[in-house]
């Protein structure tokens, strides 16, 4: 079980929801998939016809599946482009290149009970924690947050169980954040993944209810993607001048102009790509840098992060 | 690949390890210069390198019988040198699965893993020729196995392992199977974090190793292994070197003079990897142990005088942390009639194809 990157085959596209798309995967050479974790994503590679993404989803199919990978990709309006390609453009039989399967939301396994709370597409990577929690009989609550008609979107994955609860905007539907947590067992940890509003509605109200940090987790990847304005980069040691569009990410840019950027996760928070940054003012995106070394101005994320105003200059 | 193993040969009493001549050719040298210091010395485990024994992810070699009844010796002595914390069974199961899909792909004469299916609930047949097992299980049903899967898996691995939870940002040593060590205690060390676990460590901390070495861990990825080698001495050729059993080999070092030490001195190698496992998110850490005694590393002209050189420069720190103090001397001694002082090539390979 070793390798990097892998090329992958659609084997079925459904639309499970209007704008929403369901893909599965399998080993274009017939072969099998490296087992993948609850909380896995997977960077695929998505060739459009004048330039390439690079775009990250979480992994839906059944953790330790080797037969297939399934994601679902909502298409976002304001995206970068890759899920707009992959709504407009895929179709059964394509060939895609993927890297192999990353990890930086897994569930932490001594807790004594999990409590996930999802806000939309957020829900993907909860659906492989509910399939292994299934599995090993930990105890567990998975809270829903969305407009009321997407409740029965995500039933083929979520079966009759007990512990999942749906919410929307509607008296008497809407999720008491403060009440939930107060009424939690000793020893949970809670998940949240959702739009970014959202999360910092459920950090912060459990941080006011005194939970400790080490039993709080988020998963940020896929929130801080969406583009903004168009600006230019200078890569001060390869001599290149980038312009960095309002679709795409700094990386991506580097990258299509044929740097080779060290990454991984592609959404600010594994630290991989970080970059002495020489001149210019970054907009940080990332959850990576301290506050000291934002102040300080001179590193930045690239995979995420943006310019403030004008021109940056990378030490790339 | 045919391995003719030496199923006679014992780590204990008397000691009747001995390593053939391909073996010694084979041997995964530690020192690429003629001086050492603790470094961030992790490198991607590549299918190959300056030793055979990188040619395969999990090394299989003529010791393999001797070692795994080494092993269940002193299992029966200490059950407690098998250690898995309950939250680590999605990580048994991973090492099993590692483990026996490569032993099964890399040595098909000794080894086979028929699959119903990859799933947890299908069915798997193992069978381990060397040490004339065949089991029928159900994969992820522990109550098919004889006993719990890591524990299972390991009694048929050369080589310690640790399997390291990963929360916090920290690495946490939940489980083990530690018969082989070089003087620590997985009994004390079993829930330890990462930076307590290597609190003995002289040196390191300091310069800033052990930070950069868990921050680069944390972010290890499925697929792309890697290793280092670590290494101390111990006098006979024996595995069980543990704080508990140190009453029965803790003596032998003063039982070093420099006519025996060609003998009795071993350098003991350690090559450590680490894999993140899939289903788990856990790092596993198989730690394989090879000995060669000074006898041994002689006979290949360019390791025995650089093993002199390293040892007549080895930090007093070091010296005293890896126990060599009392038979250091006599070892030297030994080594520098293996050493005519001209200048050796960089690097660890043995340079030579057969033995003086
Ligand atoms: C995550 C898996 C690892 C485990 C389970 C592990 C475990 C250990 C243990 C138990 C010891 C003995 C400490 C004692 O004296 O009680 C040790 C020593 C040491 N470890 Fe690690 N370690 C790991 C990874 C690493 C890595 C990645 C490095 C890279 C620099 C490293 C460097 C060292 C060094 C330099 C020593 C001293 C060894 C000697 O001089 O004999 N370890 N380790
Ligand atoms: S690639 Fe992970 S933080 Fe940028």
């Amino acid at each position: 079980m070793i390798g990097d990157t892998l090329l992958l085959q659609v084997a079925a596209v459904t639309d499970i929801a209007p704008g929403l798309r369901h893909l599965r995967l399998v080993a274009a050479d017939g072969g099998k998939l490296p087992p993948a974790a609850a909380g896995a994503h997977v960077q695929f590679v998505l060739e459009g016809a004048a330039r390439t993404w690079r775009n990250a989803y979480s992994l839906v199919s059944r953790p330790g599946a080797r037969d297939a990978w399934e994601i679902i990709v909502r298409r976002v309006p304001t995206s970068r482009g890759g899920s707009a390609f992959i709504h407009e453009q895929i179709k059964v039989g394509d060939r895609l290149v993927a890297g192999w399967p990353g990890n930086l939301f897994a569930p932490v396994r001594i807790a004594r009970h999990h409590l996930m709370i999802a806000g939309g597409i957020g829900i993907t990577p909860f659906l492989s924690y509910l399939a292994e929690f299934g599995f090993t009989g930990a105890g567990h609550a998975l809270h829903v947050c969305c407009r009321e008609g997407e409740k029965d979107v995500f039933g083929p994955w979520l079966g009759n169980s007990p512990a999942v609860a749906f919410h929307w905007d509607a008296d008497g539907h809407r999720l008491d954040i403060p009440a939930l947590l107060a009424s939690q067992p000793a020893g949970t940890h809670l998940y949240v993944c959702g739009p970014a509003a959202m999360n910092d509605e459920v950090m912060a109200a459990a941080a006011a209810a005194g939970w400790p940090a080490s039993h709080v987790h988020c998963e940020h990847f896929g929130s801080a993607l969406s583009g903004g304005d168009p600006f230019r980069a200078f890569l001060a040691r390869s001599g290149i001048e980038v312009d960095v569009a309002e679709d795409e990410s700094l990386l991506d840019a580097i990258e299509r102009a044929g740097v080779a950027a060290p990454c991984l996760c592609r959404g600010g928070a594994c630290g991989v790509c970080v970059t002495p940054l020489l001149e210019g003012e970054a907009e940080h995106r990332d959850h990576f840098l301290s506050a000291e070394e934002r102040a300080a101005g001179r590193l930045i994320m690239p995979c995420v992060s943006r310019a403030r105003a004008g021109r940056l200059v990378l030490d790339l | 690949m045919s391995i003719a193993f030496k199923p006679e040969e014992t780590f204990r009493g008397d000691y009747s390890y001995r390593n053939s001549d391909a073996a010694i050719l084979r041997f995964p040298f530690p020192f690429p210069e003629d001086k050492y210091m603790y470094s961030v010395n992790i490198e991607p485990h590549v299918r190959s390198g300056p030793s055979d024994v990188f040619l395969r992810p999990f090394d299989v070699d003529e010791h393999y019988i001797a070692e795994c009844r080494d092993r269940a010796i002193t299992l029966e002595r200490d059950p407690g040198r098998c250690q898995v914390l309950p939250h680590m069974m999605l990580a048994q199961w991973d090492t099993l699965e590692l483990l026996m899909e490569n032993l099964s792909a890399d040595y098909p004469e000794h080894f086979s893993l028929v699959k119903e299916g990859d799933d947890f609930g299908s069915r798997w047949t193992w069978t381990n020729r060397p040490l004339g097992i065949e089991q029928s299980f159900i994969f992820g049903d522990a109550a098919t196995l004889p006993c719990e899967p890591f524990e299972y898996i390991t009694r048929q691995a050369q080589g310690d392992f640790a399997i390291c939870d990963q929360r916090d940002d920290n690495l946490y040593m939940d489980a083990g199977m530690v018969t082989s060590q070089a003087d620590w205690s997985l009994e004390f060390d079993v829930g330890m974090s990462f930076m307590e676990w290597h609190g003995p460590v002289p040196l390191a901390h300091q310069t800033g190793v052990f930070e950069r070495a868990l921050k680069y861990l944390l972010m290890l990825r499925l697929g792309q292994p890697v290793r280092r080698l670590n290494w101390t001495m111990t006098i006979n050729p024996r595995l069980d070197t543990s704080p508990e059993s140190f009453p029965e080999w803790g003596t032998d070092r003063a039982s070093v003079t420099p006519d025996n030490a060609g003998r009795k001195v071993h350098l003991r190698v350690e090559l450590q990897t680490l894999w993140r496992l899939p289903r788990s998110n856990a790092i596993l850490f198989p730690i394989r142990c090879y000995l060669a005694s000074l006898d041994d590393l002689a006979r290949v002209p360019k390791w025995g005088a650089r093993l002199h050189r390293v040892l007549s420069t080895l930090p007093p720190q070091l010296v005293e942390y890896k126990g060599l103090t009392r038979y250091l001397p006599a070892a030297l001694e030994w080594l520098a009639r293996h050493d005519d002082g001209r200048e050796l090539p960089v690097g660890t390979e043995a340079g030579v194809s057969t033995l003086g």
